[in-house]
């Protein structure tokens, strides 16, 4: 299998202007040197806490910003420098499935001229073959073809996701961002809204990055998971393997933090590991690793050195020095 | 069953049979089936209808708008301008149903005349503002490189002193303009765009606000991943979506427009003294304003009921257009 999405080092920073005249006196390092691939047919789960720049990165991966350094290659083609203007012509390839699907829909469109719109742009069908079209996803992600003429503020949460998805697919794209694309459902829902993208992914072959902070949820629809912390990503590993034997220090944090559905285990089987302290801020964030701040095994080095993103093990990337044999024995000083 | 040639009484058991079966699908998705293609426009007018207050507005707009438009077919608009002196300062009777001023003019005639002139000023100016204030609105709210400039242009127009501005625009353009388009169209050219220019900022700040809000949305965002254009980015997403303000500023800019049209008569800046206008008409009844108090009654009503009713229209208009309040 080759990689449909690579993405080189990847850096998103928003200037922050200041004072009198506006002079540019920092930035906001929302992704700051982000480096991943995704097979065809994959799954990525990319998850995080709030605001460590999981919805940048995937906004940036589809060049809704213009990015700060990097490079960015979908189906063999280079995006990450190719100038607005010139991206129209590959947008058909990338779609986005939006988290709030409340914003995500045009009140003021009907659900007919929504889903249209994509094709409005890049096809020039005919009126009978655009309806046709707009019917046949309608079919597909399970909306009744007789709600064409309305409006989103008729239907449910879950339906107006559909609505979302069923943009995302008109011009037959092969690889969607989600971006928390159930994060604003209910349990219910969420179940049928990953339900339905799964079995898209199957018969059309799509691939997904799945921007989530619901750990179950990734666990259930990633093929490999990549956790973000502070603009960067600190682990990418098989699902398995990371859910199982987690190698960075925040993955095992993240991981402790995942509710026990059931009550007669809850609290027996693992210790909760509680982290000190905030997430510093991304203008500033601390010298040497992200984490050194609030990591419970913290080294010497790591607040002196930025650890490398790098396989540690057959498939496995992470980003701490307790995984390099140089710093191997040094014990925690915290 | 009598007449076997009308198309709704039934022909045989068969197709009652047949009218039965369907009407039991029917039956079993009602909902469904009514959804079909159905103009938005009759849903918009559905809603419209609902609003009293605008389908009132709108008959009493379409009332006066048809007195002024076609009442010189009927009553005769020389009474309005030949001056008969024995006949002056008459009450209302049925020769004079508004009475007469102090030349012995007929009101009624001359409010016909003075309203063609003051709806087609307050419309015009209002389109002429509107536009501007809408474009350079979005122009501001959408592009970050030309908000800086658009808004301080905007704060420029706020500071001038108005009075100045269209007295010198009138001494410099007055003469020009009515030596290419006749005396009555070059000063109504004057007058429209000296108003629209001079009235569109409040919109243009309103619509930069409300845009500047608007493209952040995620639907905007949605729009942009699809591929769309900035202009139709605009035009399909960001101006449906501005029209309720827009709308609203529109319905008080004619009001607006008509008084500063009034106001320009009164300074001699404006239409020429024998040339009516609502608010010619009402400057000219306010010397007499304590022994003739109706000469001022009759303008200043027709200028509140053409404002009051446009208001209301704009409010169901309003409400109409937005499919959120629509079909509650």
């Amino acid at each position: 299998m080759k990689p449909l999405v690579e993405v080189r080092d990847l850096k998103m920073h928003f200037p922050i202007h200041a004072g009198l005249l506006r002079r540019k006196v920092g930035a906001v390092k929302a992704v700051d040197g982000v480096t991943f691939s995704i097979m065809e047919g994959e799954t990525l789960g990319l998850v995080g806490e709030s605001g460590c720049g999981k919805s940048t990165c995937g906004r940036a991966v589809l060049r809704l910003y213009d990015i700060t350094a990097g490079e960015i290659v979908i189906d063999g083609q280079e995006i990450g420098s190719v100038p607005q203007g010139k991206l129209r012509a590959l947008r058909p390839t990338m779609q986005m499935v939006f988290q709030d699907p409340q914003a995500s829909l045009n009140p003021r469109m009907t659900v007919g001229s929504i889903i249209a719109e994509p094709l409005d742009e890049h096809t020039d069908l005919s009126k009978a073959e655009k309806r046709e079209r707009v019917a046949e996803l309608m079919d597909r992600v399970g909306l009744n073809r007789a709600f064409l003429n309305r409006y989103p503020h008729e239907f449910s949460g879950g339906q107006r996701q559909r609505i979302g998805i069923a943009r995302a697919l008109a011009l037959n794209p092969r690889f969607i961002v989600c971006d928390e694309p159930i994060a604003a459902l209910d349990v219910s829902i969420q179940a049928q809204v990953v339900n339905l993208l799964e079995e898209l992914q199957d018969s059309l072959g799509l691939t997904y990055l799945f921007i989530s902070h619901d750990l179950s949820m990734v666990r259930h629809i990633a093929d490999r998971v990549a956790v973000m912390y502070l603009g960067k990503v600190v682990e990418l590993a098989p699902r398995d393997d990371l859910y199982d034997r987690p190698l960075h220090p925040y993955t095992e944090a993240l991981l402790s933090a995942v509710p026990e559905p059931d009550p007669a285990k809850a609290g027996q089987t693992r210790e909760r590991i509680v982290l000190q302290g905030d997430v510093p801020s991304p203008a500033n964030p601390p010298e040497g690793c992200n984490f050194c701040t609030r990591c419970p095994r913290v080294m010497d080095v790591c607040r002196r050195i930025d650890p490398e993103f790098r396989e540690v093990a057959p498939g496995r990337f992470a980003a701490c020095h307790l995984h390099d044999e140089r710093y191997q024995g040094a014990g925690p000083t915290a | 069953m009598s007449d076997a040639r009308d198309p709704r009484s039934p022909i045989g058991a068969e197709d009652e049979g047949v009218v039965a079966a369907s009407a039991a699908v029917m039956g079993a998705e009602p909902v469904l089936l009514s959804t079909g293609a159905r103009s938005q426009w009759l849903d918009v007018w559905d809603q419209f209808k609902t609003h009293k207050g605008a389908l009132i507005g709108a008959a009493i707009f379409l009332a006066i708008v048809a007195v002024v438009a076609l009442g010189p077919l009927v009553w005769d608009p020389e009474l309005g301008i030949k001056s008969n002196i024995r006949a002056r300062n008459e009450g209302m009777s049925l020769a004079h149903p508004f009475g007469t001023d102090q030349l012995g003019r007929d009101i009624f005639a001359r409010m016909m005349a003075g309203g063609r002139v003051s709806l087609a000023v307050g419309l015009t100016a209002m389109f002429l503002s509107v536009v501007i204030g809408t474009l350079i609105g979005v122009l501001a709210g959408y592009f970050r490189a030309l908000d800086g400039a658009l808004m301080r242009f905007t704060d420029l127009f706020l500071a001038l002193p108005l009075l100045p501005l269209l007295l010198v625009m009138v001494l410099l353009f007055r003469e020009p303009l009515t030596a290419v388009f006749g005396v009555e169209t070059g000063i109504f050219l004057l007058i429209v765009s000296a108003i629209g220019i001079t009235s569109w900022m409040q919109t243009a700040r309103i619509v930069r606000g409300e845009v500047l809000a608007l493209k952040e949305r995620e639907f905007v965002l949605a729009a942009r991943s699809i591929g769309t254009p900035s202009r139709r980015v605009i035009t399909r997403h960001v101006l449906p979506n501005v029209l309720s303000p827009i709308m609203v500023s529109a319905t008080l800019g004619i009001a607006t427009a008509i008084i500063t049209e009034s106001a320009l008569s009164f300074l001699g800046l404006g239409f020429p003294p024998d040339f009516p206008t609502w608010g010619r008409l009402l400057n000219d009844g306010v010397p007499y304003l304590e022994q003739y108090p109706e000469r001022v009654f009759w303008p200043g009503i027709a200028i509140s009921l053409v404002v009051l009713s446009i208001n209301y229209v704009g409010d169901g208009l309003r409400d109409a257009l937005d499919p959120r309040i629509r079909g509650r």
